[in-house]
Formats: C-alpha cells, sequence, structure tokens
C-alpha cells in the first residue's frame, strides 16, 4: 500500500508541508523521500522534468507536480474523507482564487518586503500589508478559510505564513503582527493546536536557524555578484 | 440574452485583445451560454471592475448572478463545473486534469511573461533572451501535445478542452508577435509541426473563430499597449 504513493519533499518546504497535512487528513500511507536540492535525485528529475522542483507525489508511477495542482488531484481521487475543496463551483472557484494568490501575490511580495532594500522594500512593505488585510477580511466570521472545517485555502495558506514567520524572526522585521492582523492570528494559532496539522510543521528552532543559514549564502552570494 | 435557458444571468467583464478574457469566452460558447460581454475601456477600470475584482483590479471577471469570479483557468473550471451538461472542457480522469491544469499553469507563469518580455523589451539582447525562451517553451509544448492529444487534433482529444483554451487563445498574440519580431518563427513546420496543425484547426472550432482576433488587429492594439508599458516603466 505505501509504495502506491511517494512524495519527493524536502523537510523545511511549505509547499511540501502542504501535501503531508493533505496525504494525513485523507488517512494515507505513503513513502516520503526527502530530496537534497543541491543534488536533485533521477526520481525528481524525471518525474518533474519542466520545473525540477519539489513537492512531486507520484502514485501508481504516475507523477504529479505544482502543490495546488497535487492537492487538488489527492482531493479528487480520495473522496472519502475530509475533503478539501467544497462542493459546489462558485466556493471551489473561490478556494482556487485565494491560493492562487497566496502562492502568485503573497509569497513573492512577502520576501521583498523581508529581503529587498530602498524603495523597493518600501513599496512591498506596503502592498505586503494589503495582501494581509484582503486574508483578514476574507477569514473574519470564519472559523476556517474553509468555513466550518478546514480545507485548500487553509492548507495552502497556513504553511507559506507559518514560513514566513519564520523569515520574520530571522530579519527581525514586525510585518506581521498580533495588533494588525488578529484574526489570522488567532487562526494561526488554533491550527498550530490541531495535532495532525502541527505534525506536519518542522521543529521551529531548525527552521530558522535553516532559513538563517540560506538568507546568509544568498546575502553572501548577491554581495560578491555586486563586487564583481 | 432574455433566452437563456436557466442559465441564469451572465455577464463577462473583458476586452477583445486579452487572452486571458478569450478563455472564459470560448468556454461559454462550447457549453452554448449567452452572455453580456462589458468591454473595458483602454487605459481605465470600471467601477464594476474595481467592485467585482479588488484584489487584482483585473479582467477577465465572470458575473454570474452578479456573483464575481476572477483568473481566467479558474473562471474556466467554474464554466466547466457550473455548466456540466454541455460538452466538458476539463479531461475526467483525475490525472488528466492534474497534467491539464499543469499545462495551463505552464503557459501563464513561464511561457507568457516571455511574449510580454519580447514585446516590450527595452535592448535588443533581452529581447533576444526573450525569444529564446519562449522557442524553448513551444519545444516544450510541443512534446505535450504530441504525448497528450494520442494523434488526435487537440490537446483535449477530439474537441478543444482545458489546455487547448489556454494555450490556444494566446494564438493571436503568438502570430503578430512574429510579425512584430520581424519574422521570427515560433510556430515552426519543422520544429513544432504538431502545434503549426493544432493551432489552424483551433483558429477554425466554431466556439474559437469569433473570439480570437485578426493579427492585424492585435499588432495595431499592440503599439498602444507597448507604448503604455514603456512610459510607465519611464516614469518610474
Amino acid at each position: 500500500m505505501a509504495k502506491e504513493i511517494k512524495l519527493l519533499g524536502t523537510w523545511a518546504s511549505p509547499f511540501s508541508h502542504r501535501i503531508e497535512l493533505a496525504l494525513k487528513l485523507k488517512g494515507l500511507q505513503f513513502q516520503y523521500l526527502e530530496e537534497d536540492l543541491s543534488n536533485k535525485s533521477q526520481l525528481l528529475l524525471q518525474s518533474n522534468p519542466v520545473h525540477k522542483k519539489i513537492p512531486v507525489l507520484i502514485h501508481n508511477g504516475n507523477p504529479i507536480s505544482e502543490s495546488l495542482l497535487i492537492m487538488e488531484y489527492i482531493d479528487e481521487t480520495w473522496q472519502h474523507q475530509n475533503p478539501l475543496l467544497p462542493k459546489d463551483p462558485y466556493g471551489r472557484a473561490a478556494a482556487r482564487f485565494w491560493a492562487k494568490f497566496i502562492d502568485e501575490k503573497v509569497l513573492w511580495t512577502a520576501f521583498k518586503a523581508y529581503n529587498d532594500k530602498g524603495k523597493e522594500q518600501e513599496d512591498a512593505i506596503e502592498e505586503f500589508s494589503q495582501q494581509l488585510k484582503f486574508l483578514e477580511e476574507e477569514l473574519k466570521g470564519k472559523e476556517y478559510f474553509g468555513g466550518e472545517r478546514f480545507g485548500f485555502v487553509d492548507i495552502a495558506s497556513f504553511f507559506i505564513l507559518q514560513f514566513l514567520r519564520v523569515l520574520q524572526e530571522v530579519k527581525e522585521a514586525e510585518l506581521m503582527t498580533e495588533e494588525k492582523y488578529p484574526v489570522l492570528f488567532e487562526w494561526m494559532e488554533k491550527l498550530q493546536g490541531n495535532e495532525v496539522v502541527a505534525g506536519c510543521l518542522p521543529p521551529r528552532e531548525k527552521h530558522v536557524a535553516y532559513v538563517r543559514a540560506r538568507r546568509a549564502a544568498a546575502e553572501e552570494a548577491a554581495s560578491k555578484t555586486k563586487a564583481a | 440574452m432574455a433566452n437563456n435557458n436557466n442559465n441564469g444571468d451572465v455577464k463577462l467583464i473583458g476586452a477583445w485583445p486579452s487572452p486571458f478574457v478569450m478563455r472564459p469566452r470560448i468556454a461559454l460558447n462550447i457549453k452554448s451560454v449567452e452572455y453580456e460581454f462589458l468591454q473595458e475601456q483602454f487605459g481605465s477600470k470600471s467601477d464594476l471592475l474595481l467592485k467585482s475584482n479588488p484584489v487584482h483590479k483585473k479582467i477577465p471577471v465572470l458575473l454570474h448572478n452578479d456573483k464575481p469570479i476572477c483568473e481566467s483557468n479558474i473562471i474556466v473550471e467554474y464554466i466547466d463545473e457550473v455548466w456540466s451538461a454541455g460538452p466538458s472542457i476539463l479531461p475526467s480522469d483525475a490525472h488528466d486534469r492534474a497534467v491539464a491544469r499543469f499545462w495551463a499553469a505552464y503557459v501563464d507563469e513561464k511561457w507568457f511573461p516571455n511574449v510580454r518580455g519580447a514585446a516590450a523589451a527595452s535592448s535588443e539582447e533581452a529581447k533576444n533572451a526573450a525569444v529564446d525562451q519562449l522557442k524553448e517553451g513551444m519545444a516544450l509544448l510541443e512534446g505535450a501535445y504530441v504525448e497528450i492529444s494520442k494523434g488526435k487534433d487537440f490537446f483535449g482529444g477530439e474537441k478543444i478542452g482545458f489546455i487547448d483554451i489556454a494555450f490556444g487563445s494566446m494564438l493571436a498574440w503568438l502570430r503578430a508577435l512574429q510579425v512584430m519580431l520581424g519574422g521570427v518563427k515560433l510556430l515552426d513546420e519543422e520544429k513544432t509541426p504538431g502545434l503549426c496543425k493544432w493551432a489552424a484547426k483551433f483558429s477554425a472550432d466554431p466556439a474559437v473563430k469569433d473570439v480570437l482576433p485578426e493579427t492585424e488587429k492585435i499588432i495595431e492594439f499592440a503599439k498602444l499597449l507597448v507604448a503604455k508599458i514603456k512610459a510607465a516603466a519611464a516614469s518610474s
């Protein structure tokens, strides 16, 4: 049974965490293969030749890539428990919209807001703040983005926001605070208190140390490029 | 409009040159759903658009009984799910659906940015780099077409499907770009023979032919758009 489903991922990646959680919510046994991104496995390169990225789900030998697409695949293939997307087309469209918003806008703006300098950073901070306000508004009055139960958007956004909190700690920047976004913070705490969800998060200190090291390496590489 | 067979009130906010807007138009045609096409004025955004898509302020937006749905590929999926009695757009197998969504996302995230890059490039170097990326992308898409169509006319098989709509909606811009770049071949009889045949079939499809604009019209429009992009870049 376990051989049927393989997940290629990395312990630090929020995209990988999404899939771990989705599989656990469906009660599925799977084989987890940790990738070394500096030395990608043949399996990864064969399974995702276009992007060469994790996560990749391999089900009965068929690879699926792109975490949101993998989540939809999981939801459609195993419908017996914990539906991730709602049944009604409008709810599904809304869920897909917010998940896409997180991946295409929030994450990248946040990187600039935390990592850039000068005017670019200022603009990004402003934009990030607006994006978080949209999320806060969308969540207001609901238990979860998914309504009474957490679902697609909760899974998509939780790990990304947790990752951003790690980055925030590394950069010592207070862009996301409980004061500014009380609804989001209450929701994050609720999910952190859920055993299955929390089980997909890496140990905080380990994650912070890793992101800190990566940022230092990136900054050093960038300054070398400038000097050269 | 008056006789929409219980489809409800269907409006689409968009503009004729936008490939993203073409996608839901084609999808609605496939499902034989009549809709009111509310065209935005070039250079300004209507109150309705800003109210319906406050997050992105972009077209297309589908308004179904006044409820907004945004993001072109998401709108196409919505149309497929609501009007499920009509010809299906997404494949029925879950893995095939994941593949279809993958390539539609590829067009938007990897391929299309280079169209903009090539058209509005500020240097010869930048333009050539974008064109190289586009050609690489065309090769990948040719491979995908051969694999997925399995000898049939379309990515979707015998009839147009999700990938056809996502990529086919780009054809008018693709053809215009070839002309604007002085005869660069993106659709190449030698390198992308499958896509060349596919492009002709797609363009002639009844759901598509009144939606895909003529290449000359896009070239005219592109001049306006490029000027706008360059002006914005110069002032920032």
